[in-house]
């Protein structure tokens, strides 16, 4: 995949961009005020910063005490090694229990395995009940934003896809009225549904604990009616104790969305009254990431979505064009550790302005680590040739000042002097939408010499 | 008389002669006597925001040889200062003088402010000025407060602006978005690019500035260039010419 034409073709519509770019926008103002709202803002951030990366020291030792702790509190622990792994986890505690209707809530590790497709193919039918997920999973797309899944479509759009698939009328637009029939929709799937499914927010190894935070209710209705709750988590949702819980649910809510807390923060400790808690750690490269002292602290995250919110690239370029489950800034660090000849474009897919690390709630050096990774990316022969070629020969010039002088003063002379069409011709990018400057006769140098003669006359 | 090294980057030593000597002008004002290393070319950024950090290399190598042995270097550029003390570690750790270097090289506005400690300017600029605060100067050198973070508000360039009678900066609805420019992202991801620059442009429009400014010229010929095919009436100037004393 290549980010900047995919990029490109969101912008080509280009009211649909300066849309998507605003509502964006709106989401990150709203984060500026609740985070102004906290005194202790940027301590609360050093806190989540320093409580990850000491669990990411004793990672190991955490993950046991948690898998003690939740199984004394009756739930099962499974360990999956990869994506495969989990959705044969998954796949097989369904089939056991002769489950064919799973309603899952949001969750963007099953994203990230895949795991959807993988359960249709094999006779499962999967309904997301969070409502962008919902309609996402309706109109066969991925989601382009990890809290706000279907945030590229409008209300037009989402229209056409309940109209097209749950019958409301053709052409409605009232959010309510479409809420609502979503709603009824979804009641008949929570059901009939014979399992549900939840990410994890946070796991606690003290307690053996789940919290996981919806703004919908619907995580807590789809596992209060099936007997059977599967929790899909990332090794890196955990912390230590109990009492850590605080600093990152002060965070999350402000950073994703503005809101001081999401309508629903669920507590999980075990499974309920005649009921199963099967809980699946998932590696899936977590280990490879974290062994890597420059890319560690990408598993910090926890996935509020601000660095997408901030970002200028991902609000002018959709989620989509990132062609992976986590988009944006986090998703372009993450994503080329799981495959770097694919992803080789998303670390440039960045100005480098550096809003992202100032953004996040647990204090990730996002911009630093893309630029780490362009470096990487160049040692594994990943840069496109006309850059590499380029910039062999920037530094060829740039280290012999004689030439550098030449091609300056070459360049100067004889660009005023070419027609316009040689100038700008169909390979000179910077010259589709924009002038050249203004070519001087002198350079500076020039001046400041010129200058310090006549001085010392 | 302390002596600076002047550092001028590559493209305001082609494109932008005057950025440059309004820098001298600035810096001689303040008793400062200005040298200009005559071998020094780029800082190697390019290259290394490329991810061509062998190409890098020895660029920064130059550096630490050609302004080692400054009391000060100094340049009208947030961005480069950045590479020299951000991003210089990658390939000078360790080196004998870099920790100097890194300790002693300073962005424009920020030694005027903290190291010259220019309180006043004898000058008169009445225009409506729309102050464009460049990325990495921003977040990386810490010229002013970003608006992420939820520190006390200050910014090095307003306050010297605000010593120029006249100016009136105007407020912008997005105090601090990248302009689009990011170096090769400006070509490698040109339509993105593009429409980040035109809503900055749009943003200073709406505020009513005549001039833009900013910290680094780099954002400001990327500006200029949409504003040059859209025949826009803005104008845009780096801060040092401003401060100098220049016209629009």
């Amino acid at each position: 995949m290549n980010h900047a034409p995919l990029a490109a073709a969101f912008v080509k519509d280009r009211p649909r961009a300066e849309w998507h770019d605003a509502t964006l926008w709106f989401v990150r103002a709203k984060r500026d005020k609740a985070a102004q709202s906290l005194p202790e803002w940027e301590t609360l951030r050093e806190c989540a910063a320093q409580i990850k990366a000491h669990t990411q020291y004793r990672l190991a030792d955490y993950l046991e005490q948690f898998e003690r702790e939740a199984t004394k509190r009756g739930a099962v622990v499974h360990w999956a090694r990869d994506a495969a792994e989990h959705n044969k986890i998954v796949l097989g505690l369904l089939r056991n229990r002769g489950v064919t209707r799973l309603v899952k809530s949001k969750s963007m590790l099953t994203e990230e395995c895949h795991l959807n497709p993988y359960l249709e193919r094999n006779g499962i039918e999967v309904v997301d009940t969070d409502l962008g997920e919902r309609i996402v999973q309706l109109a066969g797309e991925p989601p382009s934003h990890i809290v706000l899944p279907a945030i590229h479509k409008k209300k037009e759009d989402v229209g056409a896809i309940f109209h097209k698939f749950l019958g409301t009328e053709e052409g409605a637009t009232d959010p309510n009225y479409l809420a609502e029939a979503a709603r009824a929709h979804l009641r008949a799937k929570f059901v009939a549904a014979g399992a549900g499914l939840t990410g994890v927010n946070f796991a606690i190894a003290e307690t053996g604990g789940l919290v996981v935070c919806t703004n919908e209710g619907n995580a807590d209705l789809g596992v209060s009616l099936p007997k059977l709750h599967i929790a899909s988590m990332g090794i890196e949702k955990l912390i230590p104790r109990a009492e850590d819980l605080g600093v990152f649910i002060r965070l999350l809510a402000r950073s994703a969305t503005g809101q001081p807390i999401t309508a629903y923060t669920s507590h999980f400790h075990g499974p309920r009254p005649s009921g199963e808690l099967h809980i699946v750690l998932v590696d899936n490269g977590r280990t490879g990431i974290r062994a890597n002292e420059d890319f560690r602290r990408s598993l910090n995250c926890i996935r509020c979505g601000a660095c997408m919110n901030t970002c200028p690239v991902y609000r002018r370029s959709g989620g989509h064009s990132y062609e992976t489950s986590v988009p944006g800034p986090i998703g372009s660090i993450l994503a080329p550790a799981g495959d770097p000849a694919k992803f080789y474009s998303l670390p440039q897919a960045c100005s480098l302005c550096g809003s992202c690390t100032d953004v996040c709630p647990v204090k990730i050096d996002l911009h630093h680590q893309l630029l780490t990774w362009r470096g990487e990316l160049g040692r594994q022969g990943l840069i496109s040739w006309p850059k590499r070629l380029g910039m062999k020969l920037g530094s060829f010039m740039f280290r012999h000042p004689a030439v550098y002088r030449m091609v300056g003063a070459i360049a100067r002379k004889l660009t005023p002097w070419l027609p316009r069409a040689v100038v700008y011709n169909r390979f000179n990018d910077w010259g589709r939408q924009r002038e050249l400057p203004e070519f001087p006769r002198e350079s500076f140098r020039q001046q400041f010499e010129r200058r310090q003669r006549e001085q010392q006359r | 008389m302390p002596t600076v090294g002047l550092f001028i980057p590559c493209y305001i030593d082609q494109l932008y002669p005057r950025v440059g000597m309004a820098t001298v002008e600035l810096l001689e004002e303040r008793g400062y006597q200005v040298e200009f290393p005559a071998g020094q070319t780029c800082c190697g950024q390019p290259m290394a925001n490329t991810g061509c950090t062998a190409e890098a290399r020895p660029l920064a190598e130059r550096f630490l040889e050609l302004f080692g042995g400054y009391e000060y270097v100094v340049a009208p550029s947030g961005s480069c200062v950045a590479m020299v003390r951000c991003h210089y570690d990658e390939y000078l750790a360790g080196r004998p003088g870099f920790e100097e270097l890194k300790a002693k090289t300073f962005e424009l506005t920020e030694f005027l402010v903290d190291v010259a400690k220019v309180d006043r300017f004898d000058r008169r600029f009445p225009h409506r000025v729309g102050l464009h605060q460049s990325c990495h100067g921003l977040r990386e050198l810490r010229l002013g407060s970003s608006s992420e973070r939820m520190v006390a508000h200050y910014s090095k360039a307003e306050k010297l602006l605000r010593m120029i009678d006249g100016v009136q900066l105007v407020p912008l609805a997005r105090a601090d978005e990248c302009c689009g420019f990011g170096g090769t992202f400006a070509v490698a991801e040109e339509a993105i690019s593009c429409m980040m620059g035109e809503d900055r442009i749009h943003d200073h429009e709406s505020a009513g500035a005549e001039v833009i400014t900013a910290g680094d010229m780099s954002c400001l010929m990327h500006l200029q260039g949409l504003i040059r095919r859209q025949h826009k009436p803005l104008r845009v100037m780096h801060i040092a010419e401003i401060l100098a004393g220049d016209k629009p």
